[in-house]
């Protein structure tokens, strides 16, 4: 008996080896890198300056954006961050809007008075508007304001911006892509944005527009449901069921300008969605946070190498 | 008679000319090979690409030795060198799983850098 049992032993330890020894394959790990897309060489500094958000009022999206990305930055590029007060972009942009729209008439109406002075670029304005509409809103991310430059442009007296509608500040009515096109004119105001970038020592300015909307979809979706037979034994089917869900959608669009010479270098934009159970309840926070996480790799790597981690199959034969 | 001399030559040939030689260039490709795995496996890149590069020069017929050239390729983030390779792999073994399981992740990754530099 135990002969046999040693045999067996035996036997099973040379086909071990055997097998052992003509294995004509091997898993290897690998990290493949990926070249930055934009030579961001000429910068030391990174201005995540704001973004013109819009959709659910659920997420402070503009705020939550900036926060997320400083962060990232801050530990995965070489970049120094530079801690400001965020702007409330879109406000800056219905400004910049409304000055172009209607010049003449603005200089007499302006009671501002040195709002309306630059007129050509709209930048001493609109920025100072910002800083401090921005100082009122944002005081939770400027963690250390002190790392790298005063605090955005103080130098004209605070003025509240000549709202819309909806009195929340830093929140005009943006629902829908066509909602963005008029504000989206302020990336291409190259006047305004040397101006910034004057300010803080020529970053690299980011910038952008996000979208976060909610989403319904009902449909037939396909669910893995596990089964278990008389003899207990799992299995898994795949099972097609109507399902209703509700979720979100992130359209982000990150512009990266020159702070030398207020010109884009680069443009960028994703299309996340994530659906759930009708039945679940997501805060809109979490969802946001899960489709930002996707979309991070890709960002960073516009500013920086990033290395895909993987693996692959060497061959002997 | 003479045409089944000419074959009985050929077949001699084959047999202890030629053959051998085949037999030689794979046998050495396969050492630097073999080698190359172990390189990269205590994570010695470049003497890994070293040597596949050696092994495809000895014998150029080696799918595999293309197939881990590639992956050489692709660790250094030589793309291009790396996509040339694994065409090669596939057109000397085009039913190779592997080979192709291999080119397909570096295609998702390749073409995904690619796709967003188009998108400027």
């Amino acid at each position: 008996m135990t002969a046999r049992a040693a045999a067996k032993v035996v036997v099973s330890l040379v086909s071990l080896l055997v097998a052992a020894a003509c294995t004509s394959f091997y898993e290897i790990p690998i990290e493949t890198p990926i070249q930055p897309k934009l030579d961001v060489s000429a910068f030391q500094r990174v201005l995540i300056v704001g973004f013109i958000s819009g959709g659910s009022d659920d997420v402070d999206t503009n705020l939550e954006t900036v926060r997320l990305l400083r962060s990232q930055l801050r530990t995965r590029s070489n970049l120094r961050v530079i801690e400001a007060d965020v702007l409330p972009l879109a406000e800056v942009a219905l400004e910049q809007t409304r000055e172009n729209a209607a010049p003449p008439t603005t200089p007499p109406a302006s009671d501002q008075p040195s709002a309306s002075a630059p007129v050509p670029n709209g930048a001493g304005n609109t920025s100072s508007e910002s800083a401090s509409g921005s100082g009122s809103g944002s005081g939770s991310p400027g963690a250390s304001p002190a790392q790298t430059q005063p605090q955005t442009p103080p130098a004209t007296p605070p003025q509240t911006a000549p709202a819309p509608a909806d009195a929340t500040p830093g929140q005009p009515r943006i629902r829908d892509e066509k909602d963005l096109v008029d504000y989206e004119r302020i990336f291409a105001n190259v006047a305004y944005w040397k101006k910034l970038g004057e300010e803080y020592q020529q970053p690299l300015i980011v910038t952008g527009t996000i979208l976060f909307n909610p989403q319904t979809r009902n449909g037939i979706v396909t669910q893995q449901r596990e089964t278990y037979d008389q003899l207990g034994r799992r299995t898994v089917v795949p099972v097609r069921v109507y399902q209703e869900r509700k979720g979100y959608v992130l359209r982000p669009k990150f512009v990266f300008i020159d702070g030398r010479t207020g010109a884009t270098l680069y443009t960028e934009t994703f299309r996340e969605e994530r659906l759930y159970p009708a039945s679940t309840n997501t805060p809109a926070l979490s969802s946001y946070f899960e489709m930002m996480d996707t979309l991070l790799p890709s960002f960073l790597n516009t500013l920086s190498a990033q290395k895909v981690r993987g693996s692959r199959i060497l061959l002997k034969d | 008679m003479p045409r089944r001399l000419i074959i009985l030559a050929l077949l001699f040939l084959c047999g202890f000319g030629v053959l051998p030689a085949v037999a030689d260039a794979r046998k050495d490709s396969k050492a630097q090979v073999e080698f190359g795995i172990v390189a990269a496996q205590r994570d010695l890149w470049k003497e890994a690409l070293y040597r596949w590069k050696r092994a495809v020069e000895i014998d150029p017929t080696y799918a595999a030795a293309y197939n881990n050239l590639a992956i050489a390729h692709e660790h250094e983030g030589q793309f291009d060198e790396a996509r040339k390779a694994y065409e090669k792999a596939l057109e000397l073994e085009p039913n190779n799983a592997l080979i192709q399981q291999n080119y397909d992740l570096f295609k998702e990754i390749n073409d995904r850098s690619s796709r967003s530099k188009g998108r400027r």
